[in-house]
Parts: C-alpha cells; sequence; structure tokens
C-alpha cells in the first residue's frame, strides 16, 4: 500500500486539490482510504466521504497536530488495510513551519497557495524542502512574473522536488498528481522513520503553564538573542 | 525552440469526437478561443498549458514541433514553454515597480537592466504612466496588465503565451498584442471581445466541452477591425478625461470619430 502524507498551511487548498486527485485515481478503480486530520474542528472529512470513499476523522484537540499525525499512523495503517486500499492519503492539519510529517518511504506532498507572497517558500520550512511533490494551488490570480518568481524560490528550498501547478477549481494538475500517487513506494510501520525531527525542545509551556514571566520557564528554551539554555534540575 | 503547436482532438462534454483533424498554430501567429461561458474554452488552455497527452478529461493531445513533448518538457518547471494572462490576475508582492522587475529578471537569468526597458513599454499601452518607484500592488487595472503585457514580452520569454478575457483592463489591447506577437511568439486569446477576436488571424469556435469550428478571420472582418481599434483608442481616452474631471461634450466625441452615424456597421 502507498501511503501519501499531504503537508500544507490551513486555507493553501489541500482538500480541493485532493478531491480532484481522488476523482481521477476512482477513474482508475483505485482503492483508495483517507485520513483527515485538523485541531479543532472541519467538514472536509464530509466532502471525502460524500465521494464514497472510507474515510477517517482525527481531531488532535491540545496535542501538537503534526505528533498526533505521527503518533496515530499505526491506526490509520490499519483502517486503510481493512478497506483493502491500494493507496493511504493523509491530509495533516498544517500549521507548524518548524515540522514536517513526512516519512522516508511515504510519498511527502506539500501543497502551497501562490497568493501567500514570493517569500512564503523561505518561510515555510521543512514541510517544503523535504517534500517529494510541490502543488502550487491559486496560479491562476497571480500575475506569470510572481508565478515564475515563487517557483525559483521553491526550487531553491528543495531543488529536486516535482512542482505541479494544480487549480482546485478547475482539476488542473491533478492527473500529474493522481499518477504520483500510483508510483510504487516502500512504507514499513515497523521500520518507518521521519525525514525530519520535530522541534528540538520540550518547556513548561508545552505542558500547561500559562505564566509568562521568564522566572516560570524550564526546559532547553532559546532567547531573542540566539542565546539557547537550559533551565532546570 | 518552438516552431509549432498542434492541438489533436478529443471529445466534448457529451463524450462525442470532436469535428476536426488536427489545428496547427504556427511562430508569431495569433490565434482567437471563442464560445459562451462554460463551452470549454479555459478547459482548452489548461490542455495546452499542461501539455495534454490523452491524460486530461478531454483527451486531447498536444503536440509541439509536430512531435509527443517529452517529459522534461512536460514537467520540469524551468522548461515551461506557456505564460498566462489575464484579468484575474493581480499582484500580489509589497515592493515597488523596478525592485520586483529585477527579482523576475534575475529569476529568469536576465541582465536587470532591462527593467527599463520594460517600464517603458508598459507605459506605451496605458494611459497611465507607471513610475519605477510605484508599489505593484497600488497599481490600477490597467496599469497593472500593461506591466503584466511588457512583463511577458521581455522577461518571461515563453515562446507561447495565453490570454485569457482581457478585454476590460483598460489598456491598448491591438498595442498589446504587436507587443507580444512582434517577439515571435504564438499567441492564443480568450476573449468575448468583438476587437481582439476579429485581430487574430484565426479564431476556434467552443461549444459544450468541444471544439465546434474554425473560422479564418475574413478580409472584411479584418478591415472593420481597424475601424473597431479607432472606437477603443478614442474611448480610452475619454475614459482618461473622465478620470481627470473633464466635462465631456458631444462635439467632442463626434469631431473625433468616436461614433458615426452610418459608419457600415
Amino acid at each position: 500500500m502507498n501511503v501519501i502524507i499531504v503537508a500544507g498551511t490551513p486555507g493553501s487548498g489541500k482538500t480541493a486539490v485532493l478531491l480532484n486527485t481522488v476523482r481521477h485515481l476512482k477513474e482508475q478503480n483505485k482503492n483508495i482510504s483517507v485520513v483527515k486530520i485538523d485541531c479543532l474542528y472541519t467538514e472536509d472529512h464530509v466532502r471525502f466521504a460524500k465521494t464514497g470513499i472510507p474515510t477517517m476523522l482525527g481531531l488532535a484537540k491540545d496535542m501538537c497536530p503534526d505528533h498526533f499525525t505521527i503518533f496515530n499512523l499505526g491506526e490509520m495503517i490499519e483502517f486503510a488495510n481493512k478497506n483493502h486500499s491500494d493507496i493511504l492519503i493523509v491530509e495533516t492539519a498544517g500549521l507548524c513551519h518548524r515540522c514536517a510529517p513526512y516519512t522516508q518511504g511515504s510519498l511527502g506532498v506539500c501543497v502551497i497557495d501562490a497568493t501567500t507572497g514570493p517569500n512564503t517558500p523561505l518561510k515555510v520550512g521543512p514541510f517544503l524542502s523535504t517534500a517529494d511533490v510541490v502543488a502550487i494551488t491559486k496560479g491562476d490570480i497571480i500575475s506569470q512574473a510572481e508565478r515564475e518568481i515563487f517557483r525559483e524560490r521553491i526550487l531553491e528550498m528543495n531543488p529536486s522536488c516535482r512542482i505541479i501547478e494544480t487549480n482546485g477549481l478547475t482539476g488542473k494538475g491533478s492527473t500529474e498528481l493522481a499518477s504520483c500517487f500510483c508510483k510504487p513506494l516502500s512504507f514499513d510501520y515497523l521500520d518507518e522513520q521521519l525525514r525530519h525531527n520535530a522541534p528540538f525542545a520540550i518547556c513548561t509551556l508545552c505542558v500547561g503553564e500559562k505564566r509568562i514571566n521568564k522566572k516560570y520557564h524550564r526546559g532547553v528554551l532559546r532567547h531573542i538573542t540566539g542565546v539557547e539554555e537550559y533551565v532546570g534540575e | 525552440m518552438i516552431k509549432s503547436i498542434s492541438i489533436l482532438p478529443g471529445k466534448n462534454r457529451a463524450g462525442i469526437n470532436e469535428k476536426f483533424e488536427r489545428i496547427d498554430i504556427y511562430q508569431g501567429e495569433i490565434v482567437g478561443i471563442v464560445g459562451p461561458t462554460g463551452s470549454g474554452k479555459s478547459a482548452l488552455i489548461e490542455d495546452i498549458e499542461q501539455l495534454a497527452c490523452s491524460d486530461t478529461p478531454t483527451q486531447r493531445k498536444i503536440l509541439i514541433n509536430d512531435a509527443v513533448p517529452d517529459a522534461g518538457l512536460r514537467y520540469d518547471p524551468k522548461k515551461k514553454l506557456i505564460a498566462r494572462l489575464s484579468q484575474n490576475m493581480n499582484f500580489l508582492a509589497d515592493m515597488s515597480v523596478e525592485d520586483f522587475l529585477k527579482l523576475h529578471l534575475k529569476c529568469r537569468g536576465k541582465d536587470t537592466g532591462l527593467s527599463e526597458k520594460v517600464i517603458f513599454y508598459a507605459n506605451q499601452l496605458t494611459g497611465e504612466p507607471i513610475s519605477k518607484d510605484s508599489n505593484l500592488t497600488v497599481l490600477s487595472g490597467g496599469q497593472s496588465r500593461s506591466l503584466m503585457v511588457a512583463d511577458v514580452a521581455f522577461v518571461s520569454d515563453s515562446p507561447v503565451v495565453l490570454i485569457d478575457e482581457i478585454e476590460n483592463a483598460g489598456i491598448k489591447k491591438h498595442e498589446a498584442m504587436k507587443l507580444l506577437s512582434g517577439s515571435g511568439k504564438i499567441i492564443l486569446v480568450v476573449t468575448h471581445d468583438p476587437l481582439l477576436a476579429l485581430s487574430t488571424q484565426r479564431r476556434i469556435v467552443m461549444k459544450n466541452g468541444g471544439v465546434e469550428k474554425i473560422i479564418t478571420t475574413t478580409e472584411e472582418e479584418s478591415a472593420m477591425c481597424v475601424k473597431l481599434n479607432q472606437i477603443d483608442r478614442d474611448l480610452l481616452r475619454l475614459r482618461e478625461m473622465v478620470r481627470s474631471g473633464a466635462v465631456i461634450s458631444a462635439a467632442e466625441i463626434f469631431a473625433r470619430n468616436v461614433v458615426t452615424a452610418g459608419d457600415g456597421f
């Protein structure tokens, strides 16, 4: 079974692009399962379910959504296996610019909104730089010049990625994306590893501290000056 | 080097084969695409943009220089052949015209000194002067479109330009087309505008998702196009007068032949 992990900031068009792609995969008689991960609320799983494919919803609530995704991958695979799927698509919540949820043996797909400005590819970090495929959305409403600059910036961050210009409204690019989903992969849950490490520190805020004064904070901390320190026992 | 692109037929929305053998479009040629909303104009443009290979919903095939384009040409973003220009496009980058053009020129590996030439030609297409220090995001619709045309003509360098409904953009359309085709590009224009449609050499008529017919522009149409262009220029001039607070008299309009009774229309 191929495992496809899709990341991208909220509102970038992940669901719209995937719905078009899923339609092509179904035409090719592929058996697909979809898992939608979000933080607090989503209706996207209903949109997937309407296409008639088995859909699972996961809400991370107060856990980091990318950690939640990684921690629950086993259950998602079980779900897809039960459905006898050839392809499991995991759509992540996509919030953090520091994480990348892709594993070595999955296909990492980054969905990125071209209207967010030419510096976005430099800002979003590992979920762009470690992706196999980068799907650009909303390119039809910006100038050709900006599209070319955006493309160039993506290649600066990830020279070996395959760029696909997509349009969630017309379905442009979705046949190309669908063909990427079908190329053989080697995902092995037992030995599978992340491509990029998660953020390095656990701090007191992570475990519920609400007071802001510096004296209450413990853990591996980084000052705005760049100085790093460990505070604690 | 692109000498020609060819469109091979697919199916319309009813699943019926399109009624043409193939459409060959050569370097320097301007071809129109017309038809009502929902007739499949944008799908045709997207097929060309993606260099379709029976793998899009229309099942059409696109050939470059008479051959199926190789995967590199289809997928390598650096080899993209096609530039697009549409009414829905905006500049979103928050920077000056000059800085932006230099950034684009740098991306394309070109001399950043070219930016002055781009601004000069953009100014030939609009009545509202663009300065190099203007911020991109505050440009008017007409200024933006003019700059996009000049940028596509001199910076993007793509041999094929797809133009999507730029009729209401407030720019000198005829001059814009000349600027683009002058640099030896293949131009496809999706339009509802008679001036743009008649200034092409041929136009593809779309219906129900498929190519319905191909019309070669007649001599009569070409002659009419010259008059339409005059009307278009006059309207543009009036537009600038209205914008700058002038009161327009009937004499002003008729003296300049904007509307001439019994002109054969």
